[in-house]
């Protein structure tokens, strides 16, 4: 069977992989952050580093979107 | 003036607005149920921007994170993390799903399981879970506005008596504006919130303690342990935050309004920005975070640490900033219940009542029903708040463990063409009996694993199992997997 509707894609391997970092870091590692010491700008260790994350995943994500777009502009031809 | 007057005189019109706002928004216009649920289809990618924030900050966010991190400690870290990664979810899933329900029309979360799956079994389940779903999540937003209403009246009004009042509200509101009033509710409710989130969580530690810093310095001189997990809790570690991360992220756009909105957006493209830069939007909740530590130091013993950041902030800051802080909660609560009610009396009304029992139905009738129903829906909360005592963060669990449960559904059913809708069926029955028998036993956490989590993963496992050996016929559904168009998008 031809597959229909080609714009519908599976995301890239390359994005899933970007997805990963934030799951990774605010997540599965877990006991390798959840500390108190050292404080960073007064803030506990733990604390800190998921505000750091929540900024670093749309970075993150940001490009995975420019991949996906890339993907969509190739899939669309020359 | 007295204190309490001047508090509740502030709040009061601060609700009042937000209500004028709403009742004007749906003010001459005929209220079909085009026009009260979906809007007439009509929102700009800024309205369905603010119907998708607006149920962001909710009661579990401004008292329950508070709350929690005064009564429990770091466990609480796990509402910071997660709506970042349900959006990093939501990256991979939304315009998918989005793009499925344009090409079949679809309005709720039950037409995906109708048309992937052509099974009305399945369609009625997805249904009433949903549906349920919701109840502990409005009881979570009742019990929140008792909490603010009570404390904003220096307690001269009852919890019972303002839930009811409130209530009251509630149902007016939902009934007179309809989808268009949440929307628009939301932008005052957001702008009100995000000063109430910085003026305490900055405020409150400068006031005490001269700075953020100095106050972590001082809780960790009098409290150390309770700055990593399992915080005051004895079986709230590691598993448990991991467990409960995945459960909460994977499960955000699971809940049937989050899943409908994404059919409200313009295209694709727009739900894939948005996944980019909706996290930044979590940021605002650290300051929860450092508001209940700083209540823990100032005022601690309080035995429903849900109540502990208002009544820091009563004491701290003169009435009229405690109406606006109250005033501010009080729209947290009403704009998300007002999303949750509205949800599930359409679902109930349109996709379940309508389809197994009254086929005949008009529109205008099943408008009627729906409207009815938002009675019910609220009366059932409304009894579930007065008579049953949990915690705000676990009531929202306890919705979680039910709504997560149509992930492997969705997620399989969008990538993975073998998935069946018996074993999906099987799936979704197995997890929520599962999640609920270990809840009600007191069961959750499991082995330091969250009840809930563990379900879905009995759940998942027993759908890519089924789907295996007990595979479709392949001569009458593929048509129905043909119409899905949805294999090219994998690689099978």
């Amino acid at each position: 069977m031809a597959p229909a509707g080609d714009h519908m894609k599976k995301p890239s391997p390359a994005s899933l992989i970007l997805a990963l970092i934030p799951f990774t870091a605010m997540c599965f590692s877990v006991s390798l952050w959840d500390r108190v010491e050292p404080l960073v700008l007064g803030l506990p260790f733990n604390l800190c580093w998921l505000i750091t994350w929540i900024v670093l995943t749309p970075l993150c994500m940001a490009v995975a979107y420019r991949i996906e777009a890339m993907h969509d502009a190739r899939r669309r031809g020359p | 003036m007295s204190a309490a007057a001047v508090c509740l005189a502030t709040m009061g019109a601060i609700v009042a607005v937000g209500a004028a706002l709403g009742f004007l928004a749906g003010v001459r216009r005929r209220m079909d149920l085009e026009q009260w649920t979906v809007a007439g289809r009509g929102f700009g990618v800024v309205l369905v921007f603010l119907l998708m924030t607006g149920e962001v900050y909710t009661t579990f966010t401004f008292l329950g994170l508070s709350g929690w991190t005064y009564s429990r400690g770091a466990p609480t870290l796990y509402g910071l993390a997660y709506l970042s990664l349900a959006y990093v979810v939501s990256f991979f899933i939304l315009p998918p799903i989005w793009e499925v329900g344009r090409r079949h029309g679809m309005q709720t979360q039950s037409d995906f399981f109708r048309v992937r799956y052509r099974s009305r079994a399945l369609t009625a389940l997805v249904c009433i879970i949903g549906i349920a779903a919701f109840v502990p999540y409005v009881q979570l937003q009742i019990t929140g506005l008792g909490i603010i209403v009570s404390i904003a009246s220096f307690d001269t009004v009852g919890r019972t008596p303002a839930m009811a009042i409130t209530m009251v509200l509630l149902v007016g509101f939902v009934f007179a504006g309809g989808v268009r009033a949440v929307a628009w509710v939301s932008v005052l409710k957001d702008a009100l919130m995000l000063i109430a989130a910085l003026a305490i969580g900055l405020g409150l530690p400068l006031l005490f303690f001269g700075g953020i810093g100095p106050m972590f310095a001082a809780l960790i001189a009098a409290r150390p342990a309770h700055l990593t997990m399992p915080g005051a809790t004895s079986n709230l570690g590691h598993a448990w935050y991991v467990s409960t991360v995945l459960l909460t992220s994977l499960g955000f756009f699971m809940w049937p309004h989050g899943f409908g909105a994404a059919f409200t957006a313009r295209n694709a493209d727009t739900l894939r920005r948005n996944a980019v830069v909706m996290p930044l939007y979590s940021l605002s909740l650290a300051c929860m975070f450092f508001a209940g530590f700083t209540a823990l130091l100032v005022i601690p013993g309080l035995a429903n640490g849900d109540l502990a950041m208002l009544t820091l902030v009563r004491r701290s800051f003169p009435p009229w900033f405690l109406g606006l802080i109250g005033g501010a909660g009080a729209l947290t609560a009403m704009v998300p219940a007002a999303i949750f009610i509205l949800t599930a009396s359409t679902l109930f009304a349109k996709n379940l009542y309508r389809p197994l029992i009254a086929p005949a139905m008009t529109d205008d009738q099943v408008a009627r029903l729906a409207r009815g129903t938002v009675v019910v829906l609220g009366s059932v909360s409304l009894a579930l708040a007065i008579f049953t005592s949990t915690s705000l963060v676990s009531l929202l669990l306890i919705g979680y463990a039910g709504v997560s449960q149509f992930f492997p559904g969705v997620v399989l059913g969008l990538y993975w063409r073998r998935v069946t809708a018996g074993a999906v069926l099987i799936g979704v029955l197995a997890g929520v009996v599962t999640a609920m028998a270990l809840m009600l036993t007191h069961h959750d956490p499991c082995f330091g694993v969250s009840a809930g989590f563990l379900a879905l993963c009995l759940n998942f496992l027993l759908v890519v199992l089924l789907s295996v050996v007990w595979p479709v016929r392949t001569t009458g559904s593929d048509a129905s997997l043909d119409a899905f168009e949805l294999r090219a998008s994998v690689g099978y």
